[in-house]
């Protein structure tokens, strides 16, 4: 390959007889090449520990705009108050109607893609003949490549007029739409990590089951489904934190009306779409209002962080050994 | 066990339906996904092809949708691409090679681990705001290309990082141990052997994580805001717009006009997009018949 053969250098890592004897060193490595391999070592640990500062970069910069938002509006208030109107007057700072919107949205998606991203999983896993499961693979993937932009305008002008037709009253803007298109966008995050789990449980297990006479249904949600839970149910929440922190699908198709309301035909504002209504604003640096984004960036990060820890603790606290 | 051979067989019968009826069901659970990427994909198509045109790549945004383009657009998009790639690529590869090559296996290096699989899972948006706090207004370098691009490199450091793992680690320890015993040492090995072995997984990674930023609206939304720019940016320090900003702009406009608009950009996206996946899987398959060789 493409570095050159120089002097040996395993005899000048060790004190030779000869230096101790204050000859000159028969082989001696040249100090320039070890500096370079020095610097190269930290540039490297340099560069993987720029992942620990991101971390705390987000932390402090979310928190200290929070912090000056909190100084005037209390935690309290912020975390239990159900009207949000930050611009329009009397100003109020409930954030529960962007969380409720938020969670609303998920929770469509979640229903979507949880059944369909398994089933896609287990007829990926159990079912489809290996030609056939290289050609829908890559269509998935590009399904999770796709923009969310382009989802957005997806669910805005073509869903949710076929959505009016069934329910003629349903604003433009609407929590449904979003939620159902949101749900389409999340299948391959669900169905590629679960796909991933069934395939790590070891053929033994269903050859035992087949050989008891089970059907494929049967090998499929009585043995492999169980033993890869861990991996399924981490996908299923890695999924609904993707959900929860999607931001231009949420902006573009289901409004900028804070609503806490359980009904999917209603317009709602997520906590994501509210944070792009500001940035898209003339809120000055330093107001209140501007200071509203950081504090609802700072749950968003902490909801899906929960996630985040969450998922990993069923992985290891779950993991089926074999 | 001693059931009488005709409850057996009914029972059989059920099962072979109920499997029947459950193949159905999975495959169907296949074939939403697929219907809603076709759909979504000739909606976009019928709405946007009449509005494809040369003038849509050349012209600045306007009040009129038939005069508007994405010139400010794609210059932007390459802009903060171009300066993604060259601050994200060396230093993913860096933290690549530090994590297989030179960690030790200690607390610091699981904490590092944890750490950079948690960043993956961080909205974008939120990547935004730390661009927003950290370098716009800490850093004061204002809502610029710069300042863009740096929050991008924040976001696709992860998967930059985790592609390139991979590849590291895909190179045979032969490799290594050939380079050892003719008395290289640990950093020729990788300058000469664990970096070019692995380069070609190394791009195809950097591609994939590429083709997820430019795609990005969210954190660009938060550190550009504006969206109506007649001029191309000509320094990293200039403000800028992006093509998924600007199809959100359009997208998000009441007048049908600048609805199609929207979906003619979004072919222009998916375009570059898909390019920038074959090139990817071209290197790929090209990579792995020379390695089978």
């Amino acid at each position: 390959m493409g570095f050159e053969i120089r002097r040996p250098q395993l005899l000048a890592a060790r004190p030779s007889p000869a230096s101790a004897a204050g000859e000159a060193p028969l082989f001696k490595r040249s100090s320039s090449r070890e500096w370079e391999g020095r610097a190269a070592r930290y540039f490297f640990f340099l560069c993987a520990a720029l992942s620990i500062f991101t971390t705390v970069g987000i932390v402090v910069s979310l928190f200290s705009q929070a912090l000056a938002f909190f100084g005037e509006v209390s935690v309290w208030e912020f975390l239990t108050g159900t009207r949000w109107s930050p611009i329009l007057k009397p100003n109020s700072y409930g954030v529960l109607p962007l969380v409720g919107g938020t969670l609303l949205v998920s929770a469509l998606a979640a229903l979507v893609a949880l059944p369909l991203g398994l089933g896609t999983a287990i007829f990926l896993a159990e079912y489809a003949p290996d030609r056939l499961r290289r050609v829908i693979k890559p269509v998935l993937e590009i399904l999770a490549g796709i923009p969310t932009v382009v989802y957005g305008y997806f669910a805005l002008t073509f869903v949710t007029p076929l959505l009016q037709i069934v329910f003629p009253d349903m604003i433009v803007f609407n929590a449904l739409s979003a939620g159902l298109v949101m749900g389409i966008m999340i299948i391959p995050m669900v169905s590629s990590l679960s796909e991933d789990a069934m395939m790590a449980v070891p053929r033994s297990l269903r050859q035992a089951a087949y050989a008891l006479g089970a059907t494929r249904m049967e090998v499929s949600l009585r043995v492999v489904v169980p033993a890869a839970l861990s991996g399924i149910v981490a996908s299923f929440i890695l999924a609904i934190s993707r959900a929860i922190g999607e931001t231009m699908l949420v902006t573009i198709a289901a409004g900028a009306t804070p609503n806490l309301t359980w009904n999917p035909l209603d317009s709602i504002q997520a906590m994501t779409a509210y944070i792009v209504q500001v940035s898209l604003g003339e809120a000055a640096h330093g107001s209140l209002e501007y200071n509203t984004i950081f504090a609802v960036g700072l749950l968003l990060f902490m909801m899906t962080l929960l996630m985040s820890l969450l998922g990993q603790w069923v992985v290891h606290r779950w993991r089926e050994e074999y | 066990m001693a059931a009488p051979p005709h409850t057996f067989d009914r029972k059989a019968r059920f099962r072979r339906a109920q499997g029947v009826v459950f193949y159905f069901l999975f495959l169907g659970a296949v074939l939403v996904g697929i219907v809603g990427l076709v759909t979504l994909l000739v909606q976009i198509l019928l709405q946007g092809v009449p509005w494809l045109s040369w003038h849509l790549l050349t012209d600045y945004p306007s009040r009129h949708p038939e005069q508007a383009g994405l010139r400010a657009a794609i210059f932007g998009t390459v802009w903060i691409m171009g300066l993604t790639a060259v601050l994200a690529v060396p230093i993913g590869v860096g933290a690549a090679v530090y994590l297989e090559e030179y960690a030790p296996r200690n607390w610091f290096t699981r904490i590092l681990e944890i750490n950079i699989s948690n960043l993956a899972g961080v909205p974008s948006i939120v990547y935004g705001l730390l661009g927003l706090g950290l370098f716009v207004q800490i850093m004061s370098l204002g809502k610029t290309v710069l300042a863009g691009a740096m929050t991008l490199t924040l976001l696709v450091l992860p998967i930059v990082i985790l592609a390139s793992r991979e590849a590291v680690r895909a190179v045979p320890s032969t490799y290594r141990e050939a380079a050892y015993a003719l008395g290289a040492d640990q950093w020729q090995v990788v300058k000469g052997v664990v970096l070019p072995a692995s380069a070609p997984g190394i791009l195809t990674g950097t591609i994939l994580a590429m083709s997820r930023a430019i795609g990005e609206a969210a954190p660009i939304v938060v550190i550009s805001g504006l969206v109506y720019l007649t001029f191309v940016p000509a320094s990293p320090l200039d403000r800028f717009t992006a093509l998924p900003l600007q199809i959100f702009n359009w997208a998000a406009r009441p007048q049908e006009g600048f609805r199609d608009l929207a979906a003619a950009g979004i072919i222009v996206l998916l375009v570059v997009l898909l390019s920038m996946n074959a090139v990817s899987i071209l290197l790929r398959n090209r990579y792995q018949t020379k390695s089978e060789e």
